[in-house]
């Protein structure tokens, strides 16, 4: 109900809350206008599906990461998730290759998607059985990861079976009727996240526990579980994005996802979505994780600023993002 | 009664344990290492190497005991050295520090116990408290790599450089490379961070890919950057592309040297291995008094089809 006597009022008010919704795909569309005079190749059929592909990783962790954000919790483990259930999907593929062949492919990503659900139940259930705040947990579960596929590594590289490499490497570099396997991937991802975020009781939950717990919880809101569920989200899609993030170089290491943290909260929160939760927004974390790939790509392709200055670039141009979407609301 | 028994057992039993170790190191000469812990291939190169040699050595020379330490950060290192001296008499310490601002003092304090220092790789800032300094040759790693794709482009030609994280190691390879390059006809298109990282590395690739034509040869000036190098070129299906080349000496990129590949047919050495050198020479010091006092620069040679085997080690992480 309030709801929708809130549309009626922002109807009334005209266009500011539409410019405000629309403010991460206008930065988007700024972006690839500003990128196209700078350098032709930037909208190229190569470069722009290179770009999309190359983001596929952030967005499908980001549309996890938004339920978890619009749930109210945070989840800082993302990145060495990746790389644990890289490693351990990678350990299970190269011991069933002997036995299973290819099959051991699909197994191994089965596995990856069991793995990541119990990584992800194991923050949630820590911050909603523990009662410790999603910041230091994540921090801790970070480390946790990033010391395990450290461990499995040796330090080096845990590469995939030489015998697997031919067979899965379409699921990074293949294409269906011209479309890169990834982006399908992520296209999928965010259709299922944005049925289960705006169209689902589920989704609406999650939302009002971020907004206000207490108020949830007196309307028979399960709250604990509405965000255990949330972070088994973000494991599962952490298992993806490791699906589709190894065949690219068909090994793990230490530094896998590292920082991919910061990368995937950012996208979140250019996307619309609220820090401190009740708000979720996934088309919009999707352009959030469009625009900081493009930046990127733009940072290379265009000759504007010395090496050593490209991140200071990149930071102005972020904040510069948010402020403008904060002045349009 | 039966508490009282068993702490009597237990403090028995500790005290026989002090005893054998208190009689280890009377009779023996101990050699502490201090290493960073592995973060990443080269790191874990160090730490595999240093393992192998302990063994090695105390295998060979009875007489030695040799405690390898690692480390995940430049405190945690200072902190360690402090525990490695405290509980035990150290004839030699050999330190690849994290930092050479952080660690001089604390290994000048160790140094100050009459104990043998030996530096590895990153250098203290006050290169006095050594007793013997082994590194490698990063000007050499660019200049060598340099020098070899000059010859094969015939002086001529349009290349890219990826370059590592902001540090002296990459600015010394990067100008011991641009010094040799400079001298030629090869123009370098561009010069990037890709953070000694794969990923990066492939995402950098794919963008030089897009935005320069033509490319006659790439350089990353790390192997682990090397393979996401390859991984892009082979994604664009680009084939003007004649040489890549990385740095290091990568199992991986040896395996391909030794494949006799097109488009990298050679690497150079920036070996983790170098651990093993510092400590071999330190032990020989104290067990047959070869003198090895002063500074050991390991050269950075082409590392070909013909002598890839010396720099194989299929066994090591990196």
């Amino acid at each position: 109900m309030s709801i929708t006597s809130a549309q009626v009022a922002a109807r009334g008010k005209g266009w500011s809350i539409r410019w405000s919704d629309l403010g991460p795909f206008i930065a988007l569309a700024v972006i690839l206008v500003l990128g196209a005079l700078l350098n032709p190749s930037f909208l190229s059929e190569t470069n722009v599906l290179n770009v999309v592909t190359r983001s596929a990783f952030v967005a499908i962790i980001a549309i996890g990461a938004t339920f978890v954000i619009s749930s109210g919790g945070l989840d800082l483990s993302v990145g060495s998730m990746m790389a644990f259930v890289t490693g351990v999907m990678i350990m299970i593929m190269n011991a069933l290759e002997p036995s299973l062949g290819s099959g051991a492919i699909l197994v191994g990503a089965l596995a990856a998607l069991v793995v990541g659900a119990l990584c992800g139940a194991a923050n949630g259930l820590i911050v909603t059985v523990g009662r410790i705040e999603p910041f230091i947990v994540t921090l801790g579960t970070m480390g946790i990861f990033r010391a395990l596929i450290t461990f499995m590594t040796d330090g080096g590289s845990l590469p995939i079976d030489r015998g697997l490499r031919d067979a899965y490497r379409p699921v990074y570099f293949g294409s269906v009727l011209g479309v890169p396997i990834p982006i399908l991937i992520s296209l999928a991802a965010i259709l299922l996240g944005a049925f289960l975020l705006y169209r689902t009781k589920y989704g609406r939950r999650c939302a009002a526990v971020g907004a206000n717990s207490e108020v949830a919880r007196f309307s028979g809101v399960p709250v604990a579980r509405v965000q255990t569920i949330a972070y088994v989200i973000q494991g599962l899609c952490v298992a993806v994005a490791a699906i589709c993030y190894v065949p690219r170089l068909g090994a793990a290491t230490p530094t896998t996802g590292q920082l991919w943290e910061l990368q995937v909260i950012t996208a979140v929160v250019i996307g619309g979505t609220a820090l401190r939760g009740g708000k979720g927004r996934i088309w919009g974390t999707v352009a959030g994780a469009l625009i900081l790939e493009a930046i990127a790509n733009l940072m290379v392709l265009s000759d504007l600023v010395s090496e050593y200055l490209v991140a200071a670039v990149q930071g102005v141009i972020i904040i510069v993002a948010m402020l403008v979407h904060r002045f349009t609301k | 009664m039966n508490s009282l028994a068993r702490t009597a057992k237990l403090s028995a039993a500790l005290a026989a344990l002090f005893a054998t170790a208190a009689a280890a190191q009377d009779d023996k000469t101990v050699i502490a290492v201090s290493i960073p812990a592995a973060t990443h291939g080269w790191t874990g190169g160090v730490v595999y190497h240093a393992e192998q040699a302990e063994q090695e050595i105390e295998a060979a020379f009875p007489d030695i005991d040799v405690v390898v330490k690692t480390s995940p950060s430049a405190t945690a290192q200072v902190s360690a050295l402090e525990d490695l001296t405290a509980s035990q008499e150290i004839a030699a310490l050999v330190i690849l520090p994290f930092t050479s601002e952080e660690l001089t003092g604390p290994v000048e304090q160790v140094k100050a116990g009459g104990t043998f220092i030996t530096v590895v790789d990153r250098g203290l800032t006050d290169p006095t408290i050594q007793d013997l300094y082994v590194a490698g040759n990063n000007i050499a790693v660019g200049a060598n790599t340099a020098s070899y794709l000059a010859d094969q482009l015939g002086g001529e030609g349009e290349i890219v450089v990826l370059r590592g994280i902001p540090t002296v190691i990459d600015d010394e390879r990067i100008q011991g490379f641009t010094d040799v390059i400079d001298d030629t006809n090869i123009k370098i298109l561009d010069i990037q961070y890709a953070n000694w990282n794969q990923d990066e590395a492939f995402s950098l690739m794919q963008d030089y890919l897009a935005k320069y034509p033509h490319i006659d040869a790439v350089w990353a000036n790390d192997d682990d950057m090397l393979l996401g190098v390859l991984e892009a070129i082979q994604q664009s299906g680009r084939t003007e592309i004649r040489y890549a080349l990385g740095g290091n000496g990568m199992r991986e990129v040896i395996e391909k040297v030794m494949a006799n590949d097109p488009v990298t047919p050679v690497s150079t050495p920036y070996p983790p291995s170098m651990i093993k050198t510092a400590i071999y020479m330190t032990a020989a010091q104290f067990h047959g008094q070869a003198p090895v006092r002063g500074t050991v620069l390991l050269d950075a040679p082409l590392i070909t089809p013909e002598n890839a085997e010396q720099f194989y080690f299929p066994d090591s992480p990196f």
